[in-house]
């Protein structure tokens, strides 16, 4: 076997000492230098109104139910720190024991792998799961498979929450969902394998890189890129333009251009050399950076990036609702928020963490002082007002129908 | 009462595994017809209203991928056939004492998970990966070359998957073969090529016929290696299905498709089984 | 002569890269990764094979995989054996179709018995789960039991039950104490196939598992992220229990037959 070629003393200082490891990271990730851009919290489009629930449905879904001490948690990979601080802490101040498994891996396979089971009445094994505001989190909210929240039992989230999310468009009043993170889909490159600059879209068109580009597979992520790439808002597109952005994305395909169509995977790719440049979201690439010492770079496009925001549900048959709801609103306590932002270094729903991200660092001393303070003023974790409007919301359908026909349009681009 | 009990005996003993086969393999063949001429979504249900339009659409934005499966699966058992001959051979004429230990041999990666030898092909093989690295480091091979991502790495992968499955079939051929007829062949013919040509391979037929039978239906609806090993340029049929059932919830058109496919199929099989009957086939399958 | 050495070469040759990847999967087992990443060499180790059981769904998938398999086995053996020994014993109606339903049954593609299974669940909203899957697995093997079986039934000597019922015992003790000793090895092996072919069964699995995570369905999820050496090691274990099991019944046979040819 080969020797390897990772960095070494970053590798060695990421793998001893987090917080290092962290600094290290942002750094070499760029993140620090990004600055023009950035997200924010609450998601808008033209969507739907909300199919309205019973007024006693919170109750007649909560009466009866009561704590049972263990809680299983579906999440996304790279979505907490490998050693789970803060469950931890979560068990020691209430004794509920979480199972946390990395199960969810792309929506669309989510959605169907529990949709019988939902449908039948039955549990999915889950109390909670995290599910993107994307077209299945319209079908699991239309199918009648999210539990109400009681937002009885959710003080904290009350209370440190960003407003904005309220007034969402997929799920407006939280009744059914809080957010967990926000993010954004930008670029991610080698920069030992490519030497210039990524800054615009064109890069992920560019036949320099012809077989080293990754795409997504999630349809609504690549019609994205393929909409914004054609000059083109994927908020405000229709059917005709979804057709330029297909033309747009084969010509890319047919170029020999795309190695492949990526769900979670395409870290895995970008680790091997199987892609130079890719699409990505933000927080992945600075976890891949800090848990195998690599030295990947994530830019927003000139054209712009997505956002889209990760929300914890609780499925209807859930067997534990009580545990579910309770690690729910403990994770919006200002200091849990905040951890949880300091490692995964996606859009926090808590304002309030970046000051209390302040006072984290002026505790520190040294290196750890500096990376805390970098996260706190990451503008991909905290962003500004005016940075927001350089960023695109999800396309939206109005019926099934247009679903299918989106679905239709660009289906076949990813299944050549 | 005996004599009732005697006529009843291989009924009470064929029930529950008839019943179990009736249920789970045909009844299930039955409600996929019937969800392939559905029209609706998953939130609001499909209902049945005859849509055949399930078939031509379906067909119409799939049927690269469709040829390319059965091209592919072609390919594979082609391959195979010539990469299994030789071993067969050798191990039915010279393995002597040893034939048994061969044979264990060749199947030693079905003590493997399928899924896992699939993954290790895919380290092995990958862009900067084990066998790559070094020669990529040596400039020997630019640095943008890949293996995986291909049509020829996904076909390898078949090829790797189902060899066993060639191999014992036409083993078991040619160990039928008389001795004595070999040897009346080499009297007979003085070349060992003719010999070869007008009497082994004519008798080892069925065994290459039972090997693409066992072959080139499981290679053309695999979807793993594809998956796996290959890109958005080597997409099988199975991957367009299994995302349709597990990706989309679009049952009609994913029933459609399978449904499609396995006619193909089974049509190809069944008219194959029919020149060398069904006996020869599921006695080599029980090998 | 020289052509049957080259033959001798090329089967060694092929048997190496049948081998290569099992060897591939076995040596990172003892892999000592620093990252989450097990797929360069970084050193040698056995702290996998100690944290074996570490990755708690990794364990689980294992014991759900053994369940499967040995509820598989314990079904399929059953009822594999009632149309094994019904159709090489006896002649009756239907016994034609019953050969057409199970040859379909082998030469399906696994993708469509898959599918077709959870189109069924989905119709009448079953939930998939532990008892799908092992629905399923008796599905497809049981026709290999039932072959096995029936092969070894076939040539049974029908004097044996003759002398049996003249000496008056009953059908069913006859097969009991008479027949059944004598296919057992069949049974054995049928059994022992149904196992085989269930733990490692992932196309089907994924089908009609829904959340439940079975050893295949759990390596196939994490490979986006990075297999565990934990999977490395469970790989080997399962490959050493299945060659070690293959050697053993090799062997027991051998000095049975050898005892037989002695006697």
């Amino acid at each position: 076997m080969y020797p390897t070629d990772k960095p070494s003393p970053s590798l060695l200082r990421g793998m001893t000492q987090s917080r290092l490891g962290r600094r290290d990271a942002l750094r070499l990730g760029g993140l620090s230098a990004m600055g023009a851009f950035l997200a924010a919290c609450g998601v808008e489009g033209k969507g739907k109104p909300q199919a309205s629930i019973a007024p006693d449905a919170v109750a007649k879904f909560w009466s009866g139910k009561t704590q049972s001490g263990k809680l299983d948690f579906a999440n996304w990979p790279l979505y907490m720190d490998p050693k789970k601080p803060e469950l931890k802490k979560f068990t020691q101040k209430t004794g509920i024991q979480v199972t946390y498994d990395e199960v969810i891996q792309e929506m669309g396979p989510w959605f169907a792998k529990v949709q019988p089971q939902l449908s039948a009445g039955q549990s999915i094994g889950y109390d909670l799961m995290v599910i993107t505001n994307s077209v299945q989190f319209g079908q699991f909210r239309d199918s009648g498979f999210l539990a109400p929240l009681d937002h009885s039992k959710l003080p904290n989230y009350a209370a440190n929450a960003a407003k904005s999310y309220a007034t969402s468009s997929y799920d407006p009043g939280n009744v059914f969902s809080i957010p967990y993170a926000s993010g954004i889909t930008g670029i991610a490159y080698d920069p030992s394998k490519i030497k210039e600059p990524v800054t615009s879209l064109a890069d992920l068109w560019n036949p320099k890189y012809k077989g080293k580009v990754g795409m997504f597979k999630d349809l609504q992520e690549l019609a994205n890129f393929g909409l914004l790439a054609a000059g083109l808002d994927p908020s405000k597109s229709d059917e005709t333009s979804w057709k330029a952005a297909a033309a747009k994305l084969k010509e890319q395909k047919d170029g020999d251009i795309v190695r492949n169509y990526y769900d979670q995977s395409y870290v895995d790719a970008l680790g091997k050399g199987e892609v130079w440049i890719t699409q990505a979201w933000s927080g992945d690439i600075f976890q891949k950076n800090v848990s195998d010492g690599t030295n990947f770079k994530f830019v927003i496009p000139s054209e712009g990036g997505t956002i889209w925001t990760d929300n914890m549900a609780i499925p209807v048959t859930a067997a534990n609702p009580v545990d579910a709801i309770t690690l729910m609103d403990f994770l919006y306590e200002l200091d849990n928020a905040t951890t949880l932002a300091e490692y995964i270094n996606y859009v926090c729903p808590v304002p309030g963490a970046q000051a209390q991200m302040k006072k984290h660092a002026a505790a520190a001393s040294g290196e750890d002082r500096d990376f805390l303070l970098s996260v706190a003023d990451s503008p991909l974790v905290f962003p500004g007002d005016a940075e927001y409007k350089r960023l695109h919301y999800y396309v939206n359908f109005n019926t099934a129908e247009e679903k299918n026909d989106f679905e239709r349009v660009f289906q076949p681009i990813v299944l050549g | 009462m005996d004599r009732v009990k005697r006529t009843l005996a291989p009924y009470l003993l064929v029930l529950p595994g008839g019943l179990w086969l009736l249920l789970f393999f045909a009844v299930p063949m039955v409600t996929m017809l019937s969800l392939s001429l559905q029209e609706g979504d998953v939130v609001n249900g499909f209902v049945f209203t005859g849509h055949w339009q399930n078939y031509t659409e379906s067909l119409a934005d799939y049927q690269t991928q469709l040829i390319r499966s059965l091209v592919y699966g072609a390919i594979t058992s082609i391959i195979l056939i010539v990469l299994a001959f030789p071993v067969a051979y050798w191990i039915a004429f010279y393995g002597g004492r040893r034939k048994a230990t061969y044979l264990f041999l060749i199947m030693l990666p079905f003590f493997v998970s399928f899924v896992l030898r699939t993954i290790s092909w895919r380290m092995l093989l990958t862009d900067d990966g084990v066998l790559l690295h070094p020669l990529k480091a040596a400039g020997i091979l630019p640095d943008g070359f890949n293996v995986l991502g291909t049509s020829g790495a996904v076909i390898a992968g078949l090829v790797y998957s189902f060899l066993p499955f060639m191999v014992l079939p036409i083993y078991v051929a040619l160990e039928r073969i008389d001795p004595r007829v070999v040897e009346a062949a080499r009297d007979l013919y003085a070349s060992p090529m003719t010999s070869f040509r007008k009497v082994i391979f004519p008798l080892a037929l069925p065994g290459v016929f039972a090997g693409v039978l066992m072959t080139f239906v499981p290679a053309s609806s695999d979807y793993v290696n594809s998956e796996l090993l290959g890109s958005s340029e080597t997409t099988m049929i199975g991957q367009v299905i299994q995302a349709k059932f597990l990706s989309n919830s679009d049952y009609p058109s994913a029933s459609a498709l399978s449904f499609t496919l396995m006619a193909v199929l089974l049509i190809g099989v069944f008219s194959y089984a029919r020149m060398l009957g069904t006996e020869d086939v599921m006695k080599v399958a029980a090998r | 002569m020289n052509g049957r050495r080259v033959l001798h070469i090329y089967t060694w040759v092929l048997i190496a890269w049948l081998i290569l990847p099992i060897s591939v999967m076995i040596l990172f087992g003892f892999n000592n990764p620093s990252g989450r990443y097990n797929q360069t060499w970084q050193g040698f180790t056995f702290k996998w094979y100690k944290d074996v059981f570490a990755l708690e769904a990794l364990t689980e998938a294992l014991v759900t995989s053994l369940i499967v398999a040995v509820l598989t086995a314990l079904i399929a053996g059953a009822l594999g054996t009632g149309i094994g020994y019904a159709l090489g014993r006896f002649r009756f109606r239907g016994s034609g179709g019953l050969n057409l339903l199970m040859f379909a049954a082998i030469s399906s593609p696994e993708l469509v018995m898959g599918s077709s299974l959870l189109s069924l669940f989905v119709s009448m909203g079953v939930s998939p789960g532990v008892v799908t899957i092992t629905i399923a697995h008796v599905m497809f093997s049981v026709s290999f039991v039932a072959i096995v079986v029936r092969a070894r039934v076939m040539t049974l000597d029908r004097s044996l039950e003759e002398a049996a019922a003249d000496l008056g015992a009953t059908g069913w003790s006859t097969f009991w104490k008479v027949i059944f000793p004598i296919i057992l090895p069949a049974v054995a092996s049928g059994v022992m196939l149904a196992f085989a072919l269930s733990i490692d069964d992932f196309v089907i699995t994924n089908f009609t598992a829904g959340t439940t995570e079975t050893f295949p369905l759990w390596i196939w999820g994490a490979t986006r992220v990075g297999l565990p050496p934990q999977v490395n090691v469970m790989g080997t274990m399962i490959f050493a229990a299945g060659v070690l099991f293959a050697v053993v019944a090799n062997l027991r046979s051998r000095s049975k037959r050898k005892v037989a040819a002695a006697a």
